[in-house]
C-alpha cells in the first residue's frame, strides 16, 4: 500500500528536520534489506513465538455473543502477549532491526506506558540502553508502568511541555533523536511519524490480521463480517485490518476516543473532528485550530490521547475502505466493566473503546454473522483510574 | 534576483530571529526596529507553533508565551504590513509546515509576497518534501530557504544546487539553543556548498557570543541568532528593544573584524 515516497494517497511523507533525513534513509535501506533476510525473519519469529507468546488466541466470546443476541463475537487476545499488549510485536521487530544496524540505544515515546514497557523489555533482552519519554500527566495516570520501565532498566523522562501527554512525548523523543543519531534508534510505537515508520510498524503489527485470518478460517471456514479495533495512532488497528484490506466484504471499523464527546473540545477523535495537516513527520488528519495550532486533545485513555492518526488510516478513511467511529469515555468505561463481568477478561481502557462499539452493533447483526474485536491490551494498568472514575478512592 | 541577496552585501550578515508576539506584537515591532537600527541585515520572524519540534526550551517557551498572548497568523501579517512602512531590509518567516498548510499554502504564500516577506524557513520540510510549497513560492517570488545539517553529508551538494535566497546551515545536532561550544567542522560543509552554488550561506543554532559569531562569519556569509535574543525578551519583556539593539550591535561589530 505504500508508494515509494512513503505516501498513502495524499497522506504520509517525511516532514522532518534535515538533521534526521539520513537517519530515516538509513533505516529504510536497512529495513528493506532485513525484511527479506531469512536469518532476520527466523530470529524475529522465534522471539515472537518463544518470548512474546505468539500466536495470540482468537477466542470465541460465547457469553457475550449470547448476551447481545446478534453476531458471533471473537476476541483477538493481544492482551495475552508478553508485556500485556500488541506493542511488543512492533518493538521486537524494531529492536532487532536496530541491533542489526549497529545501534546500541533505543529511545521511545509512550502514552499509556505499554509501548514504553515493551521497549524497555526488548532493550533488556537484547542488551541495549533505553530511554523512554512520557508526558508528565501520563506518568501520574500510569505510575505502575513508570515503575515497570525503571525495573526493566530504562530511564523514564517525564515531559513537561505542552499538554504533558503523548504528543509532547513524541515531540521530545524526536528532539532527542536529532541530538543523538549515530548510536540511537527511535523505536516509534505507532503507525505514524515520517516514512518509513508507518510502513515498518504496520508490517510488524500485520501479524495480528494474518493470524486472525488463519484462525477464523480454521474455526469458521469463512472470513469475518467485521473487524473492530481501537485507534489512537492506529497500530493495533492497522495490524488487525491489514490482511483484510483486500477482502472488500469485511467491514473494518476503527474506534476513536471521543473523550467527553465529539461535540466538545475534550475529545481525541481525530478522523471525526480533525482536518488534514502536517505534523510529527506526516501529512494526515489532526485536531487543530483554524491557524493550524495543534489542539490539546483529551481522552480517559492515555494511549488514545493523541491529536493525529496514522497516514494509512487517513487514506483508508479517504477511500472509504475503513470506517472510523467515535466512542466516549463513558461508553468505554461501561465496556471495560461489561467485558470483565461477562467474559472474565479485563481489557485495556484503549481496547474497551472497540468493545464499546461492538456492544452497539453486534445486537443489530444476525447470528450467522461474525465480528472480531481486537483486545489490544490488558486492563490491569487501568483499574485504579477506572475505580476513581467511578468515585472509588483507591490507589496502587 | 532574490531580494535576500541584499542582506549579504554589507559584509557578513547578522540575522536575528524573533518570535512574533513574545510577549506582545508591539514589543516585537520595537525589537525589529532596534535590530535594524543597530546593523541587522535580515530579520527572521518566527510565527509561533504549538508544538515546535526543532526548538529547544528557550524558543519553545517563547512560542507558548506568544500563543497564550493571543497572537495569530493574521495578526502577524498585520505586524509585517506595519513594519514594512519603514523597514527596508529583507525579512523572512520561520514557522512549521502546518501553519502554512493549514492557512492554505497559496493563501499564505501570496500574502507573504503582498506584504513584503522575502522568504520562508520551514524546519520540518526537507528536500524530499519541498514540492509541497516550492511551486507556490516560485509563483509568488518568495524564496523557500533550504537547510543543511551536520548529518547532511552526501546530501549537501544536492540541496545546495537547488537552494534559493540563502542556505541555513545548522551548526550542531539537536534543537535550537545556546551552546558553549560548536564542534561541527562547518568549514568542510561550507566548502562543499560553495562548490555547488553562489547562494550565500549563514550558520545558525547555538550561537550567542560575539566570539562565536566571528568564528561562524569566518567560514560562512553570516550568523543567525535566536535563543540568545529570546532570552533578552524573556528577561526584559517590553524593555527588551534597548538590550537587543546593543546586542545586535556587538555581534555585527564582532563579525566585521
Amino acid at each position: 500500500m505504500t508508494n515509494p515516497n512513503g505516501r498513502f494517497g495524499i497522506h504520509g511523507g517525511q516532514y522532518i528536520p534535515e538533521t534526521l533525513m539520513n537517519a530515516v534513509i538509513e533505516l529504510e535501506e536497512a529495513y528493506n534489506y532485513y525484511k527479506k533476510d531469512p536469518e532476520f525473519n527466523r530470529e524475529l519469529t522465534e522471539l515472537l513465538n518463544e518470548y512474546a507468546g505468539r500466536p495470540s488466541r482468537l477466542y470465541y466470546a460465547e457469553k457475550m455473543t449470547k448476551d447481545l443476541g446478534g453476531a458471533k463475537i471473537y476476541l483477538k487476545r493481544e492482551d495475552l502477549n508478553h508485556t500485556g499488549a500488541h506493542k511488543i510485536n512492533n518493538v521486537l521487530g524494531q529492536a532487532l532491526l536496530a541491533k542489526k544496524m549497529g545501534k546500541t540505544r533505543l529511545i521511545a515515546e509512550t502514552g499509556a506506558g505499554q509501548h514504553g514497557v515493551a521497549t524497555a523489555t526488548a532493550a533488556a533482552l537484547l542488551g541495549m540502553e533505553c530511554v523512554v519519554f512520557m508526558g508528565e500527566e501520563d506518568t501520574i495516570r500510569q505510575a505502575l508502568n513508570v515503575y515497570k520501565m525503571r525495573l526493566l532498566g530504562a530511564e523514564v523522562v517525564p515531559v513537561k511541555t505542552g499538554t504533558a501527554t503523548l504528543k509532547d512525548a513524541v515531540s521530545e523523543a524526536m528532539r532527542e533523536w536529532t541530538s543523538r543519531i549515530s548510536d540511537t534508534h527511535y523505536c516509534l510505537g505507532s503507525v505514524m511519524g515520517p516514512h518509513p515508520f508507518p510502513t515498518i510498524v504496520r508490517d510488524f503489527q500485520a501479524v495480528i490480521s494474518k493470524e486472525i485470518k488463519e484462525q477464523i478460517m480454521e474455526k469458521e471456514g469463512r472470513l469475518p463480517d467485521a473487524v473492530l479495533a481501537c485507534v489512537g495512532g492506529g497500530s493495533n488497528a492497522i495490524g488487525s485490518f491489514y490482511h483484510f484490506i483486500e477482502d472488500k466484504d469485511v467491514r473494518l471499523i476503527g474506534c476513536e476516543a471521543a473523550g467527553r464527546g465529539i461535540d466538545t473540545f475534550e475529545t481525541a477523535a481525530t478522523v471525526n473532528t480533525g482536518r488534514v495537516g502536517i505534523f510529527h513527520g506526516m501529512k494526515s488528519y489532526f485536531c487543530q485550530d483554524e491557524y493550524g495550532q495543534i489542539a490539546p486533545v483529551y481522552s480517559i485513555s492515555a494511549g488514545l490521547d493523541y491529536p493525529g492518526v496514522g497516514p494509512e488510516h487517513a487514506y483508508l478513511h479517504d477511500i472509504g475502505r475503513a470506517e472510523y467511529v467515535p466512542v466516549t469515555d463513558d461508553e468505554a468505561v461501561n465496556a471495560f466493566e461489561y467485558l470483565s463481568r461477562t467474559e472474565g477478561i479485563i481489557p485495556a481502557i484503549e481496547s474497551a473503546h472497540a468493545v464499546a462499539y461492538a456492544l452497539k452493533i453486534a445486537p443489530e447483526m444476525t447470528p450467522d454473522q461474525i465480528l472480531v474485536i481486537t483486545i489490544s491490551g490488558r486492563g490491569d494498568k487501568d483499574c485504579a483510574a477506572i475505580a476513581r472514575y467511578r468515585g472509588e478512592d483507591i490507589h496502587e | 534576483m532574490s531580494n535576500i541577496r541584499k542582506a549579504f552585501e554589507n559584509g557578513k550578515a547578522f540575522i536575528p530571529f524573533i518570535t512574533c508576539g513574545d510577549p506582545d506584537l508591539k514589543t516585537t515591532a520595537a525589537v525589529v526596529r532596534a535590530a535594524v537600527e543597530n546593523g541587522a541585515d535580515l530579520i527572521e520572524l518566527g510565527i509561533p507553533f504549538s508544538d515546535p519540534t526543532a526548538e529547544g526550551p528557550v524558543i519553545q517557551a517563547a512560542n507558548i508565551r506568544a500563543l497564550n498572548g493571543g497572537v495569530t497568523t493574521d495578526k502577524i501579517f498585520d505586524l509585517v504590513r506595519e513594519l514594512r512602512k519603514d523597514v527596508k531590509i529583507p525579512m523572512v518567516f520561520m514557522t512549521y509546515a502546518n501553519v502554512v498548510f493549514s492557512y492554505g499554502s497559496e493563501r499564505f504564500i501570496s500574502t507573504c509576497s503582498e506584504i513584503g516577506i522575502d522568504g520562508l524557513i520551514l524546519p520540518d520540510v526537507p528536500y524530499e518534501e519541498k514540492e509541497e510549497f516550492l511551486p507556490i513560492c516560485r509563483k509568488y517570488g518568495v524564496d523557500l530557504i533550504s537547510l543543511i545539517a551536520p548529518t547532511s553529508e552526501n546530501r549537501i551538494a544536492m540541496i545546495a544546487k537547488e537552494a534559493e535566497g540563502f542556505i541555513y546551515v545548522v551548526s550542531s545536532l539537536g534543537v535550537t539553543g545556546v551552546r558553549s561550544e560548536i564542534k561541527t567542522d562547518l568549514g568542510a560543509i561550507t566548502d562543499i556548498i560553495r562548490q555547488n552554488t553562489d547562494v550565500p550561506c549563514a550558520i545558525g543554532f547555538g550561537i550567542s557570543t560575539p566570539e562565536q559569531a566571528a568564528k561562524m562569519a569566518a567560514v560562512s556569509d553570516g550568523a543567525i541568532v535566536g535563543s540568545a535574543i529570546i532570552k533578552l525578551l524573556e528577561k526584559y519583556g517590553a524593555d527588551a528593544p534597548k538590550y537587543v539593539g546593543e546586542y545586535v550591535k556587538s555581534m555585527k561589530e564582532a563579525m566585521a573584524v
